[in-house]
């Protein structure tokens, strides 16, 4: 026996035992050393906030890492910060804090439910509530208090898209009284233009399918629910108590909404706020139960080969992957192709989680967009067409399919806009 | 050290803007107000200035909006705010008459105000305060800091020219930029102050601004005739001969 078990807090450049030579670097670990002794301080401010506990459950299994979509482009995930946590990192004052979309795919796979949906925005909170909020995101924020959508349009002039339009569309603002469906339009959908072609033909595949719907009019104001993502808790608070009460004073069967974000802050987070439970659908929910119905009108075909973008606010976050599916597959003529990633495993299109309005920040620590990547994916099944059901993605995509070149070759469609162009003009 | 806001409420221009029936003035119905944006920069300004031992007071006249704008500016970090009542809303001349009776109740180092605001584009707050105080004032002002018994000022010209002023305290600089874009107020933070802290009021006198400019009649601007495109050299050319140019 040599005498190296009397000496354990001696590392050794040279370790023989018993004749054999074992020098290497793996016998200095024979104690433990200086870098695995970690100062908890900057991890510990994480998990010390209400929201924050689950990133000190990480157990550096990296199953997160493989599936994160900013990761796919770039160094990203929840085990990559805890490891920088580790080793020091002020999350509070640092560019990673802004790259979580909350997609949610990590907590998918996470065996210690390390849930970014809440650490993000509990982090973020702090960064707002001290000053640190990325240029771009503030003009958003300040928007959304100021005028109630991100785009900063007058929120008079939220029922602008219906000029020059003449299907009849109920706006509760001026005509009060109950209705079956209260839809709720969303910011994109009345305010961007593309977002307006797909609210227009929600308007007419409501009004051929005889749905007796009613919109807020002037007095709708945005979610709130990628705010609340962003940490910008008050300002959640403020539009979930102005929507709230509308809601009440609008007697209705249903809310039908045109937005995940909104179906997932009406479905699971104003509850929390105003202890009243929903009645909500996603608009593809509500169609999917009237497919007959709507299969029975079509009146044109959709030859083309489409592809299909799951949103992650409707998919991973609320589990609905069948209504969008069981839509695309009852329009006449269409050739459905899935991508590699989809449903539960579904790429994110980078805008949620504030991605919207981070654009440039994003830029700045990824090699190309999420949007692009999915893109590319579309482009590679051979898709002529990806659907969307989700106002943030129309305009994103498309950026994406000019940014990568890809004009003429892919189009970006709602999935409402395709069902619209096969009810013909009556 | 003491610095002194001032902040006004301007017509949104997110709102298409309508000349009421006396056609001096706008429609106030279908206007929204929010905080002048030069104002803004002052606050801000007034705030990166102000450390902790320093008191920065926000004012305002009495006015629709003006609370929630009073309370946004103690969310962003001003010491106090007030609220100025007993005036009417008139032209900058009455407006630097009731600042002044406010401010002479107090001694300030600094007041600070918008180098203009987007309603009468005037720019003449600040100098017209100054003089009813007797105090220096420099205008469109870039850049502020404080050394010992006064300050030095950046002041920016036509053309990108630039000047550096040493001034004495108390001084009244009318603000263009911050060294900084101005701070988002956390809605969270804007709500607790609406439960918590108070605005104070001070009530002056009307007592009249002097000479005021007049508006003797306002309308939206002219729509001029549109360009006529030409297509090619001969289209100019026969444009030119008409002229009798060519
Ligand atoms: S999957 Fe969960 S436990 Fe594993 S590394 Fe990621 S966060 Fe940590
Ligand atoms: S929520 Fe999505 S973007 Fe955020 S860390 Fe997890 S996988 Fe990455």
């Amino acid at each position: 026996m040599g005498d190296h078990r009397y000496q354990e807090y001696v590392e050794k450049d040279d370790a023989v035992i018993d004749g054999i030579d074992v020098s290497g670097a793996w016998n200095r670990m024979w104690v433990p050393r200086e870098v695995t002794e970690y100062d908890f301080t900057f991890l510990d401010r994480v998990t010390d906030l209400s929201g924050g506990e689950s990133m000190g459950w990480c157990y550096e299994c990296a199953e997160c890492i493989g599936v994160c979509p900013v990761d796919n482009v770039g160094s990203y995930g929840p085990r990559k910060l805890y490891r920088k946590l580790q080793i020091g990192l002020d999350l509070f004052d640092h560019p990673d804090l802004w790259l979580c979309t909350t997609c949610r795919n990590c907590l998918r796979v996470c065996p210690k439910e390390v849930d970014m949906m809440q650490i993000m925005p509990a982090v973020r909170e702090q960064a707002i509530l001290n000053g640190n909020v990325p240029g771009e995101l503030q003009e958003m924020l300040q928007n959304v208090a100021e005028y109630g959508n991100p785009m900063g349009e007058s929120a008079r002039k939220r029922m602008r898209w219906l000029k020059k339009f003449d299907e009849p569309v109920r706006d509760l603002s001026k005509e009060p009284g109950e209705v079956d469906v209260l839809w709720y339009v969303s910011d994109y959908f009345s305010y961007h233009p593309r977002g307006i072609d797909a609210a227009k033909a929600m308007v007419r595949v409501f009004n051929r399918l005889g749905v007796d719907f009613g919109v807020l009019g002037r007095n709708e104001r945005c979610d709130g629910d990628s705010q609340r993502l962003c940490g910008e808790t008050g300002l959640f608070e403020e539009l979930a108590e102005h929507n709230h009460a509308l809601f009440e004073q609008n007697p209705h069967e249903r809310l039908v909404v045109s937005d995940p974000h909104a179906y997932n802050a009406f479905k699971n987070e104003y509850p929390k706020l105003t202890g009243t439970e929903y009645n909500v659908q996603h608009y593809t929910q509500f169609l999917a139960e009237k497919t007959e119905q709507l299969a029975g009108m079509f009146t044109g075909e959709f030859p083309r080969k489409v592809t299909f973008h799951d949103p992650c606010y409707l998919g991973r976050h609320n589990g609905e992957y069948e209504a969008p599916r069981t839509l695309i597959e009852a329009v006449p003529g269409i050739d459905f192709v899935e991508m590699f990633r989809c449903k539960e495993q579904g790429y994110c299109c980078g805008g949620g989680g504030g991605g919207m309005w981070l654009d440039g920040l994003t830029a700045d620590h990824t090699f190309e967009r999420l949007s692009e990547n999915r893109v590319r994916e579309a482009v590679d099944v051979g898709a002529e067409v990806l659907a969307v059901c989700c106002p943030y993605e129309v305009s994103r995509f498309e950026d994406a399919v000019k940014s990568t070149d890809n004009d003429g070759k892919l189009e970006v469609l709602d999935i409402i806009e395709i069902l619209d162009s096969c009810l013909g003009d009556d | 050290m003491k610095i002194a806001v001032l902040l006004k409420m301007v017509p949104d221009l997110v709102e298409e803007l309508e000349v009421d029936s006396t056609g001096k003035a706008l429609d106030t119905e279908e206007l929204k107000f929010k905080l002048n944006e030069f104002d803004d920069h002052a606050l801000e300004e007034a705030l990166l200035l102000g450390g902790e031992e320093d008191e920065v007071v926000a004012l305002a006249l009495e006015g629709e909006g003006n609370e929630k704008l009073l309370f946004t500016a103690l969310a962003k970090g001003a010491s106090r705010a007030v609220q100025l009542t007993g005036v009417q809303p008139g032209g900058s001349g009455e407006q630097a008459t009731a600042f002044a009776a406010a401010l002479a109740e107090s001694s300030f180092d600094l007041i600070l105000t918008g180098v203009q605001s987007v309603d009468d584009r005037e720019g003449q707050l600040g100098p017209l305060l100054a003089a009813r105080m007797g105090l220096p004032c420099v205008s469109v002002v870039t850049g502020v800091s404080v050394t010992d018994g006064g300050a030095t000022v950046n002041k920016e010209y036509s053309g990108g020219v630039m000047a550096e002023f040493e001034v004495t305290l108390p001084a009244v600089l009318g603000i263009q930029s911050a060294q900084q874009p101005p701070r988002y107020a956390p809605v969270s933070k804007v709500r607790q102050m609406q439960q918590t802290a108070t605005i104070e009021s001070l009530t002056v006198g009307g007592a009249g601004g002097g000479a005021e400019s007049e508006v003797t009649a306002m309308a939206p601007p002219e729509v001029g005739a549109s360009a006529k495109m030409l297509d090619d050299a001969a289209a100019l050319l026969e444009v030119l001969r008409g002229e009798g140019v060519a």
